[in-house]
């Protein structure tokens, strides 16, 4: 835990500082009666990031992107949200390359492709409806492929849901993200991150709702939730792929 | 004589026809589960896209379709089963009747939410990996449209009346297992009558905010 917080310094010491008053201004701890899980030893601390990062989205982001659905048109949201995801199209090629999937990574080099070009630079896909399939890779789970554990499961100021080896796979990712670190053009690159921000938030604006109805608590929702997905992400495309199905036998009847 | 015999068999025969024609509309206990999905998730998707009032968001309009062409394939009873674990046995008959009513409707709710944003989007149906005498199957499916696209899976068991859907993943979530440690955590607060009244609660809130629209 140390070690993640020391490292995020380096990047991003104001955000780290302000989540780490958060949590010491919230505190929340675990409710009364309720089971600890074997995956969140952290429970306590990732409960009040958890609450400091709720505030935040209902006060601050969910209202911002509220204010980009008013004022934008859904077709240029639809444009930036294609950008966006035609640039991560090509470090999902890198990274399905270093997962050992080269059919993977060829299709999305190839929707990099169509879609620079003929989708007017990243703004179009036409790549999904001309048959390639997107996906989505990042460090966590490239580390997951080659056999590093999850660790025990954290949530992250401003990140949300992770664990610890997500935790480097997130500074990782920020790292060798030519947009956010590598960029010359620093006010351009804030500029970017903030729009980078809004769309991403943007993509599950309705979803975040419809979670909020669905949960009844949504800190261990979410955390079981991550859990899987991620679990799912790293097994997804194997060859010897079976259907992720737990057991549910139960041993109690 | 001969020809009238001949008429009377195209007859018999062309019925036959128009009537396996209709009832393959409707999946029936024989019907493969990929199938099956395949028959509601598309019936339900051409409702949807058809109906201007839904594509407003008019909830109660989409929990009706949704409690008449899925509700009838699917177990509630058993998901619920699932989810509540060792707790099942913990509730008195009565409150595992609420507790199968009230998860339902949060679940249709959320459903019929869900099923309110649909717009452009396709479903592709993979091809399904079971061996002929399985019990239990999962079908795959990929909602694609804007965004990313969502895999949605099903998992379903054979019952004595047809395949019944009784646990579900998006985009690699099993619905019983993200519900498991939420009612777990719930009894064990509030016992089994707290989690009854929570959800009844829920699902009151849910109704008057959806109407209020």
């Amino acid at each position: 835990m140390i070690f993640w917080v020391a490292k995020f310094q380096r990047k991003m010491k104001q955000l780290t500082l302000l989540g780490c008053a958060a949590v010491l201004i919230a505190c929340a701890s675990i409710p009364s009666g309720v089971e600890p899980s074997p995956h969140d030893p952290w429970e306590p601390f990732n409960r009040s990031v958890f609450e400091f990062n709720e505030g935040l989205d209902t006060y601050l982001l969910k209202p911002v992107v509220a204010g980009y659905r008013f004022v934008l048109p859904e077709f240029l949201r639809e444009g930036i949200y294609n950008f966006f995801s035609n640039y991560g199209d090509l470090y999902t090629a890198l990274f399905n390359l270093l997962q050992g999937k080269p059919d993977y990574a060829f299709n999305d080099l190839m929707r990099v492709v169509v879609n620079t070009t003929m989708g007017l630079g990243g703004l179009i896909d036409l790549a999904t409806p001309g048959g390639l399939e997107k996906h989505k890779e990042d460090w966590g789970q490239t580390l997951g492929v080659w056999g590093v554990p999850a660790g025990p499961y954290v949530v992250l100021p401003f990140f949300g849901p992770s664990n610890v080896r997500d935790t480097f796979g997130t500074v990782a990712d920020l790292e060798s993200d030519y947009l956010f670190s590598i960029m010359p053009n620093v006010a351009l690159r804030n500029s970017i991150t903030g729009l980078r921000v809004v769309n991403a938030r943007n993509t599950y604006y309705e979803a975040g709702d419809l979670l909020d109805g669905a949960a009844i608590d949504k800190y261990s929702f979410m955390r079981d939730a991550y859990i899987q997905r991620r679990e799912y992400q790293i097994n997804e495309g194997r060859d010897d792929e079976e259907p992720l199905m737990p057991v549910y036998e139960n041993p109690y009847q | 004589m001969k020809s009238h015999t001949r008429f009377f068999q195209c007859l018999a025969s062309s019925l036959i026809l128009i009537s396996s024609a209709i009832f393959a509309q409707t999946p029936d206990q024989a019907t493969a589960p990929d199938a099956l999905i395949k028959m509601v998730v598309t019936e339900v998707m051409a409702a949807v896209k058809a109906d201007p009032d839904i594509q407003k968001g008019n909830i109660p309009k989409i929990v009706d379709l949704v409690e008449k062409k899925i509700v009838p394939y699917t177990d509630m009873r058993r998901t619920t089963e699932m989810a509540m674990g060792p707790n099942w046995k913990k509730a008195t008959p009565e409150q595992q009747a609420q507790l199968v009513t009230e998860f339902k409707n949060l679940l249709i709710r959320t459903y019929s939410g869900a099923l309110s944003q649909l717009r452009d989007q396709t479903v592709q149906f993979k091809a399904l990996r079971a061996a002929p005498d399985d019990k239990e199957v999962v079908v795959k499916t990929v909602v694609i449209g804007r965004g990313d696209p969502v895999p949605l899976d099903y998992r379903l068991e054979k019952t004595a009346n047809g395949w019944k859907v009784y646990d579900m993943n998006i985009m690699g979530v099993w619905l019983v297992e993200a519900y498991r440690n939420q009612f777990a955590n719930q009894i064990s607060q509030n016992g089994v009558e707290g989690l009854v009244k929570f959800l009844q609660e829920r699902n009151k809130q849910l109704a008057t905010a959806k109407s209020a629209n």
